[in-house]
């Protein structure tokens, strides 16, 4: 059961975006439309997941006086793998979420996660805590980008249901800071409670 | 010509913060008092500005004649994260008032994702001038440096004098906080769209 709410754990309890509030930046940039949003979190997911892993790994053995910097060489290389693999695979992808790729190493979900969790605790643990935050980080990411689409664009997930242009303010930047806090208004009145 | 389009672009028309969303955790986080929004931007203006000639060079004349453009990434934030530590410590030697200015925001600033941002574009976005596009030069890429820079600290002390009479306001309790500080850089923002056009 307890393995289980390190998993379920990031979606409310410890959810990224709306109770964390950390890596605002990917949030509010990449989430134009709801694909968009879920691509981001899954980049995020990837790396979080595999840098939780081999910090977990790697912990005793680091000095605490470089762990700051030998985590971030960690979480760039895995971030360069990331783009690697995108450029290789996924082109179009790696074509719109363009600068936050390689930001996923300045985001501080990741960096958190390894020192506030990864770092004292077993490596399975650690893999679940990463599935569990970057599921988290990726849901709200959905949600946010399926809001600005339906709002912006009439759509959602590409399939258009709503005739004519949308409110273009949704899909640039405005739309992006008040999408996200009205939704983190919704999640205090309802969320939080429990 | 081109100085000037960079600078008007940087500052008003790609601002950022409010278009291009890099920097936004410490944006949130420091913004509740004018005089550390001053201290985090000063610190902040001086780190992006460092930091952008010294990736410049380091790819122009070590990554891109070894074809090691992949190590991008991990060379960048390696670079800035020592040179924020040097900066920390230099800083404490020649000038202690300022260190004392700055001293809290320098640590915070290593996973600044707009230092790293603005390294990264500067290395690898053309810009459009007129009918040209190209890279930017050494010269051209210091004024963006310190231009986009500028745009951040004009965001941010804005945003921070708005958040002081925020405070001051009754409003619901679901909004405290940040939801109703996002809203209101909202608003900022759709201010800021009217200067889209411009160049």
């Amino acid at each position: 059961m307890s393995k289980f709410s390190l998993i379920t754990d990031g979606f409310v309890k410890n959810n990224p975006t709306f109770v964390l509030v950390l890596g605002m930046c990917p949030t509010l940039a990449t989430t134009t439309s709801a694909m968009n949003g879920l691509e981001m979190g899954l980049a995020t997911l990837f790396v979080l997941v595999l840098s939780n892993i081999v910090i977990s790994l790697i912990s005793p053995m680091v000095p605490d006086k470089v762990h700051i910097p030998v985590y971030i060489v960690v979480i760039a290389t895995f971030v360069t793998v990331l783009q690697l693999l995108l450029q290789a695979y996924l082109p179009s992808v790696y074509q719109t979420l363009g600068l936050f790729i390689p930001l996923i190493v300045v985001n501080c979900i990741v960096l958190g996660r390894a020192e506030a969790f990864a770092n004292k605790n077993t490596v399975g643990d650690s893999a679940l805590d990463g599935i569990g935050i970057g599921l988290g980080f990726t849901l709200s990411l959905t949600v946010i980008g399926i809001v600005r689409e339906i709002l912006g664009s009439g759509s959602i997930f590409g399939w258009k249901f709503i005739p004519g242009d949308g409110i273009l303010a949704f899909v640039m930047a405005p739309g992006a800071f008040m999408v996200l806090g009205y939704l983190m208004v919704l999640f205090n009145k309802f969320a939080k409670k429990n | 010509m081109e100085y000037i389009i960079i600078i008007v672009s940087a500052i008003f028309v790609n601002n950022i913060l409010l278009a291009q969303f890099l920097g936004i955790c410490p944006f949130l986080g420091v913004s509740n008092k004018l005089s550390t929004a001053t201290g985090m931007s000063g610190a902040v203006c001086f780190v992006i500005t460092l930091a952008t000639v010294v990736t410049y060079l380091l790819n122009k004349y070590l990554l891109v004649p070894f074809e090691l453009e992949y190590l991008q990434t991990i060379a960048f934030i390696l670079v800035i994260a020592a040179l924020v530590q040097m900066v920390e410590i230099v800083l404490k030697k020649i000038s202690p008032s300022l260190y004392q200015a700055l001293g809290i925001f320098l640590p915070l600033i290593t996973t600044n994702c707009a230092v790293l941002g603005v390294a990264i574009t500067v290395v690898t976005k053309e810009f459009t001038f007129g009918d040209a596009s190209h890279m930017l030069n050494l010269g051209q890429a210091v004024v963006y440096a310190i231009a986009t820079s500028i745009g951040y600290g004009l965001a941010m002390i804005l945003f921070a004098g708005l958040r002081e009479h925020l405070a001051m306001n009754d409003v619901p309790k679901s909004f405290k906080g940040l939801p109703i500080a996002l809203i209101t850089v909202s608003i900022m923002a759709m201010a800021f769209l009217g200067f889209s056009g411009i160049v």
